[in-house]
C-alpha cells in the first residue's frame, strides 16, 4: 500500500476542523486509503460529494450549478478500535471516479448515492441504479444520461440504460431477476396492508424460498439534505427533528453537535445529561415498541399488546420533560429547550420504575415461550463477516456479536464521563436482534435513573455565535437504530455549504435483503421488523 | 318440526357470535377491552350495504366463489346434527357429501384467487390446498373413527351418541380424535397456530390473502361463510368432547349453544397463549392431526 504516507485528518465527535486541514488526495489515492481502512476494520460513516470549497466561490444559498469548480468527495472513517474518526477528500474534475464497491460493499448505496445527486458515474459498480429515484442536482449532469426535467418514476429504470456496467449491451432491468422453472416474483409495496412507510420489495422466489430481495425506497423523499443548504436557519433544526420521526432526539442531537462545534459553543453539564436521558428515552420506547412488534408478527398476543401501551409510557415521560411525545423541542443548539425540577424528576423516576416492572414481565414472556422462540431462533441469521463488510450498525451489529456502538466507540456529550455498557450477543437471527433489544432496554433504565438522581447544576442553554467559515464539523450520536452522522461543511460565510445526514438505516437496508436469501418468504414481516428500518430517514 | 326451525335458525343466525366471543377472550388475554361481542354482525350489516369493486382481470368464477362457499358450508350445516338433534337431512354415507362440501368450497375459493392473477393470492392458494391435502385425511379417519363406534354410516346416527359402546374401548380413541378434530377446526378455519387472522402482513397469511380482493357484499358471504364454516366443525367436535343430553328439547339446546361459546373460548384461549407457527412447520402439526385420528380409528379396528 502506497498510500499510507498521507494521513487523514483525525476529527473529535462532535468537533470541528479547518477544511485546508483534510489533506487532499487524488482519488486513486482516497481509494487506496478506503480500501486500506476498511479491510483493517474501519468503518465508512460516510461517504459523499460535496461542491469544491476552495478558491472563488458561489454564494452559499445558490444552488450547486452556479459553482463551476470541482467537485470533492469526502469520507468519514470510523476506527472504532482506537476511538478516532478520520476525514480524507479527494478532488473530481471529471464526471466519472473508479467504483470501490466491488473491494469494499459498505459504500455499494453511497457510490449509488453520489451517481444520483450529482451525475458522478462510479465506473466498474456493479448494480448502478439510483438510491431515491430524483433528479440530479447538477441540471445537465446526469450519471445515467436522463434528460432534465424529464419525469422520474420510482423504482423504474429509464430504458435502455444498462444498469451493470460490464454489460453494456444488456438494457437495465429495473429489478434483479433470477429465471427458471418453479421461479416466480412477488412484489410489496409501495402501499401496504398496514398503516407503515412505503418501499417496494421485490423477491425472486422458488416456492415458498425467497432466492433474492430486491428493495426499491426514495417514496419518501423530501430533499432535507438541499433544503439544509444554505443554513443554518430558522427551519434548519426542524429538518433535523423531522428527518425521522422516531429517531428525533438522535437527530437534533447530532445537529446541534454540529452547530455547537462550528461556533465553539460551551457546554453545559446539565444539557449533556437531560441530552443523553431523552435519547435513552427515545431507546427505551423504540426497542419496547419494537418487541411488541416482533410478537405482534408471530401473533403473540399477551407481549405486543402489553408493549404497545409501555412503548406509549416512554414516550409519555419523553413528553414530561418537553411537551411532546416524540421529544421535539427538547434538543435546541447550545443546550436544551427545558429543564426538569425536583417533582417531575420524582415523577419520571416513579414511571420509570412502574414501567421497568412492566416491562420486565411482558419481555420475558417472549423468551419463556416455545412457540415465540421457535419463531425467532435461526429465522434471518446475519453472519459477523457480512457484518463487517456492509458495514452494518446498531442493535443488527450488536446481534451478530460486533461490538460496535458510538456511545462507547466515539462518545460524545454525557458519553464521555458515564460509560453505558455494550449490549451483544451472537447468532445474529431475529430472537438476537430482539433479545440485544431488551439488554438495551436495561441498560438504558440504569443510565436514566443514575442520571436523573444526580443530575448536575448548569445552564440550560448557552447562546450559539457565527458560524466559523470553511470548517468541517462531525457528529456522530448512537440512536435507537444505531449511528446517526452528521457532517457539515461552511463556506466563506459560515453557511452550510454542504449537509450530509446518514441514518442508520442507510446502512442497514442491505442487511435485510441479505437476511432474506433462502429464507421463508412468510418469515419476511419478521425479519423485516427485526430490523424495523426508517423508509423517511433512508430517503432524507 | 321445531327442531329443525332451531336447527335452521342458530346454523343462520349463531355463527358471526363465534369470532366474536374468541376476540373477546383474546382481548382479555391481552389486557384490552377488544370489539363489542356482536363486531362480527356489525361488519356484515356494514358490508352488504357496500359497494362492490370488481378487478378487470376477474371472471364469472371470481364472483360465484363466495355464493358457493357460502351455500356448500350452509348444505354441509343442514347435514350435520347440532346435539343431541338430528339432522334436517340425513342418510346413508352423508359423511361422505359433508366432507366434500366443505371440500368444494375449498376449491372455489381457492380457483377465485387464481382467478384475480395476483401474485400474493396465488401464494394463498398453494398454501391453503397444501394444508387441506393434510387436514382432509385427518377429518376422514375421525369420521371413520365414529362411524366405527356407532356402525352407522349417517352423520345423524353416528353422532348421535359417541359413548353408546363400552366405555373402556372408545375413550381412548375419542381422546385422540378429539385432538385431531381441534387442530383440524384450528387449520380449517385459519386461526393461531396455524394462520393468524388479524395479520396485515400479506406475505404471512394463508386464507386472508385468497380473499384480498373481494369487497363490499362478496367479503361479506365470504366472512358470513367462514363464520359458518367455524359453526359446523365446531358442531362436529362437540359431538366428541361434550356428548351430554337430558333428553329435554328446552334443556339441550341451550346447553348446545353454551358449549359452543365455550369451544369459542377455548379457541381464544388457545391463540393467546401461544404463537404462530412457521410456515413450513405448519404441515408436521396436520400430520400429527392425521395421526392422532388415525390410532384413534386403528385402536377401534385392531
Amino acid at each position: 500500500m502506497t498510500s499510507t504516507a498521507i494521513e487523514p485528518a483525525a476529527v473529535g465527535n462532535g468537533r470541528a476542523v479547518e477544511l485546508q486541514a483534510i489533506p487532499q488526495l487524488t482519488v486513486e489515492q482516497l481509494t487506496a486509503l478506503m480500501v486500506e481502512a476498511t479491510s483493517a476494520g474501519q468503518r465508512v460513516s460516510a461517504f459523499f460529494a460535496a461542491p469544491g470549497n476552495h478558491g472563488p466561490e458561489a454564494p452559499a444559498t445558490s444552488p450547486i450549478p452556479g459553482n463551476t469548480g470541482a467537485i470533492d468527495l469526502y469520507v468519514v472513517l470510523a476506527d472504532d478500535a482506537n476511538n478516532r474518526l478520520r476525514v480524507a477528500r479527494a478532488s473530481l474534475a471529471g464526471e466519472e471516479f473508479p467504483a470501490l464497491t466491488p473491494q469494499c460493499p459498505q459504500v455499494h448505496l453511497f457510490e449509488r448515492e453520489i451517481a444520483e445527486q450529482f451525475g458522478l458515474k462510479p465506473q466498474g459498480h456493479p448494480w448502478l441504479k439510483p438510491v431515491r429515484f430524483q433528479p440530479s442536482w447538477r441540471p445537465g449532469h446526469d450519471a445515467w444520461g436522463r434528460p432534465d426535467g424529464q419525469e422520474i418514476l420510482p423504482g423504474v429504470m429509464p430504458p435502455g440504460i444498462p444498469t451493470v456496467a460490464e454489460n453494456p449491451g444488456v438494457p437495465g432491468a429495473d429489478f434483479y431477476r433470477v429465471e427458471g422453472e418453479g421461479v416466480h416474483e412477488v412484489a410489496v409495496g409501495p402501499v401496504h396492508a398496514g398503516v407503515i412507510e412505503p418501499g417496494h420489495f421485490r423477491f425472486q422466489c422458488h416456492g415458498e424460498e425467497v432466492f433474492h430481495l430486491e428493495i426499491a425506497l426514495g417514496y419518501q423523499y423530501r430533499g432535507v439534505e438541499e433544503k439544509l443548504r444554505g443554513g443554518p436557519d430558522k427551519r434548519s433544526l426542524h429538518y433535523a427533528e423531522t428527518l425521522a420521526g422516531d429517531t428525533t432526539i438522535a437527530h437534533t442531537v447530532a445537529y446541534c453537535q454540529v452547530v455547537e462545534a462550528l461556533s465553539q459553543c460551551p457546554k453545559s453539564p446539565r444539557a449533556q445529561a437531560l441530552r443523553g436521558i431523552a435519547l435513552e428515552l427515545e431507546r427505551l420506547a423504540n426497542h419496547v415498541g419494537d418487541l411488541g412488534a416482533l410478537a405482534n408478527d408471530v401473533g403473540f398476543l399477551p407481549t405486543a399488546s402489553y408493549c404497545g401501551r409501555i412503548r406509549g409510557d416512554f414516550l409519555n415521560m419523553t413528553a414530561l420533560l418537553c411537551g411532546n411525545r416524540f421529544g421535539r423541542g427538547m434538543i435546541r443548539p447550545g443546550g436544551v429547550g427545558f429543564d426538569v425540577d425536583a417533582s417531575r424528576v420524582a415523577e419520571l423516576l416513579k414511571r420509570l420504575e412502574a414501567a421497568r416492572k412492566d416491562t420486565a414481565s411482558a419481555v420475558n414472556l417472549l423468551w419463556d415461550t416455545p412457540s415465540v422462540m421457535a419463531r425467532f431462533e435461526d429465522t434471518g441469521p446475519l453472519p459477523p463477516e457480512i457484518c463487517r463488510q456492509f458495514g452494518i450498525v446498531g442493535p443488527a451489529a450488536r446481534a451478530s456479536g460486533l461490538a460496535r456502538d458510538v456511545r462507547h466507540d466515539q462518545p460524545s456529550g454525557i458519553f464521555r464521563f458515564v460509560q453505558v455498557p455494550v449490549s451483544t450477543w451472537s447468532g445474529g437471527d431475529v430472537f438476537a436482534r430482539a433479545y440485544v433489544r431488551w439488554l438495551e432496554v436495561q441498560q438504558s433504565l440504569v443510565f436514566i435513573r443514575e442520571q436523573l438522581q444526580a443530575l448536575p447544576a448548569g445552564a440550560l442553554r448557552a447562546p450559539v455565535g457565527p458560524l466559523a467559515p470553511h470548517r468541517l464539523a462531525l457528529a456522530l450520536v448512537e440512536g435507537w437504530r444505531g449511528e446517526v452522522c452528521h457532517v457539515a461543511i461552511t463556506n466563506e460565510r459560515g453557511r452550510f455549504a454542504r449537509y450530509k445526514v446518514v441514518d442508520p438505516s442507510f446502512h442497514n437496508w442491505p442487511a435485510l435483503a441479505y437476511v432474506l436469501r433462502n429464507q421463508q418468504i412468510s418469515d419476511f414481516p419478521l425479519c423485516n421488523k427485526s430490523f424495523n428500518l426508517s423508509y423517511c430517514g433512508h430517503d432524507l | 318440526m321445531l327442531n329443525t326451525a332451531i336447527h335452521l335458525l342458530l346454523l343462520l343466525l349463531l355463527p358471526p357470535l363465534l369470532p366474536g366471543v374468541i376476540n373477546k377472550t383474546k382481548a382479555l388475554f391481552a389486557g384490552r377491552q377488544g370489539p363489542p361481542l356482536l363486531q362480527s354482525y356489525y361488519d356484515l350489516a356494514k358490508l352488504m350495504r357496500k359497494d362492490l369493486v370488481l378487478s378487470s382481470t376477474t371472471t364469472w368464477i371470481f364472483v360465484a366463489a363466495p355464493v358457493v362457499t357460502l351455500v356448500a358450508v350452509l348444505l354441509a350445516g343442514l347435514l350435520l346434527p347440532l346435539g343431541p338433534f338430528g339432522a334436517p337431512i340425513a342418510f346413508t354415507g352423508d359423511l361422505i357429501l359433508f366432507a366434500y362440501l366443505l371440500g368444494l368450497g375449498r376449491f372455489f375459493t381457492t380457483a377465485a384467487a387464481l382467478d384475480t392473477g395476483s401474485a400474493f393470492e396465488g401464494m394463498g392458494a398453494a398454501r391453503e390446498v397444501t394444508f387441506a391435502c393434510l387436514a382432509e385425511p385427518a377429518l376422514f379417519f375421525a369420521l371413520l373413527a365414529l362411524a366405527k363406534i356407532s356402525g352407522a354410516l349417517d352423520l345423524s346416527a353416528m353422532l348421535h351418541d359417541p359413548l353408546a359402546g363400552p366405555l373402556h374401548t372408545v375413550m381412548a380413541p375419542l381422546v385422540l380424535v378429539a385432538i385431531g378434530l381441534f387442530i383440524v377446526l384450528l387449520a380449517e378455519n385459519c386461526r393461531i397456530p396455524v394462520d393468524d387472522p388479524n395479520t396485515h402482513l400479506e406475505l404471512t397469511m394463508i386464507h386472508e390473502v385468497m380473499v384480498l380482493d373481494h369487497s363490499g357484499p362478496l367479503l361479506g358471504l365470504v366472512l358470513y361463510g367462514a363464520a359458518i364454516k367455524l359453526f359446523v366443525l365446531s358442531a362436529l367436535i362437540l359431538h366428541v368432547i361434550a356428548p351430554f343430553q337430558t333428553g329435554h328439547p328446552w334443556v339441550d339446546w341451550p346447553m348446545f349453544v353454551g358449549e359452543m361459546l365455550g369451544l369459542a373460548v377455548g379457541v381464544g384461549v388457545t391463540e393467546s397463549i401461544m404463537a404462530r407457527l412457521q410456515m413450513r412447520h405448519v404441515p408436521y402439526l396436520l400430520i400429527a392431526a392425521v395421526l392422532f385420528c388415525g390410532f384413534g380409528f386403528v385402536l377401534l379396528v385392531r
